[in-house]
């Protein structure tokens, strides 16, 4: 009964503080970090060229038909 | 005369809540002779009150306890049984619709139509990071595994 508002207060700013430092760590290392991982590894051996041939030979591209 | 006669809800009221724990009124407003009795055995020493007596003077004030006001109920399990059988409804409706009311879906959801989109789509190399051209293995020509 006694301090009702300040013991409630407590658990629910802990609380959230916790919870949201959670999800934006969650985030970080479930969502960021794999995204940022895949990025670096696409472009590290990324050829721009031999995309663009592939391309052209599918006949997508309406100004480069393939011969 | 001339003066409303003060309405019910108008004067300060009982209310059982957490947040108040002593209301404005006592609980009991007409008390009877046994009660009114005990209110003036109150006025002396109450040493000289039996638990039974503090109790049902207890009684005369509040009407739940604490531990009576918060205690849980079942009534969740009535909520949880009404959504569930709504959702459900809403499911029969749905079969109902999809098989008497709706026509055809159109023609670029047939097999064919589809896999010439999902070719056309990985020449184009659409989303190659993370995307379905990072799900194509262009050399040998199939699904990742």
């Amino acid at each position: 009964m006694r301090r009702l508002l300040a013991r409630r207060m407590k658990f629910h700013l802990l609380g959230a503080f916790l919870v949201s430092l959670g999800c934006a760590t969650l985030y970080k290392f479930g969502i960021a970090e794999p995204r940022k991982r895949a990025y670096a590894e696409f472009y590290k051996n990324y050829d721009p060229m031999k995309d663009f041939q592939a391309m052209e030979a599918a006949g997508v591209l309406e100004c480069a038909p393939p011969k | 005369a001339g003066v409303v006669k003060a309405e019910d809800y108008t004067l300060p009221a009982y209310v059982d809540r957490r947040d108040v724990p002593l209301p404005e009124v006592a609980f009991v407003r007409e008390l009877s002779a046994q009660q009114k009795a005990l209110k003036e055995k109150e006025k002396a020493a109450w040493s000289a009150l039996s638990t039974q007596e503090k109790v049902e003077l207890y009684r005369i004030k509040f009407n739940e306890t604490y531990a009576e006001m918060n205690k849980g109920t079942n009534e969740w399990k009535t909520i949880l049984g009404g959504v569930l059988f709504f959702l459900g409804l809403t499911g029969v409706i749905l079969i109902w619709q999809k098989h008497f009311m709706y026509g055809a879906i159109p023609h670029t959801f047939s097999e064919e139509w589809l896999s010439a989109q999902t070719k056309r789509m990985l020449d184009m190399r659409v989303n190659p990071v993370e995307g379905v051209s990072a799900q194509w293995d262009f050399d040998k020509n199939e699904w990742k595994k």
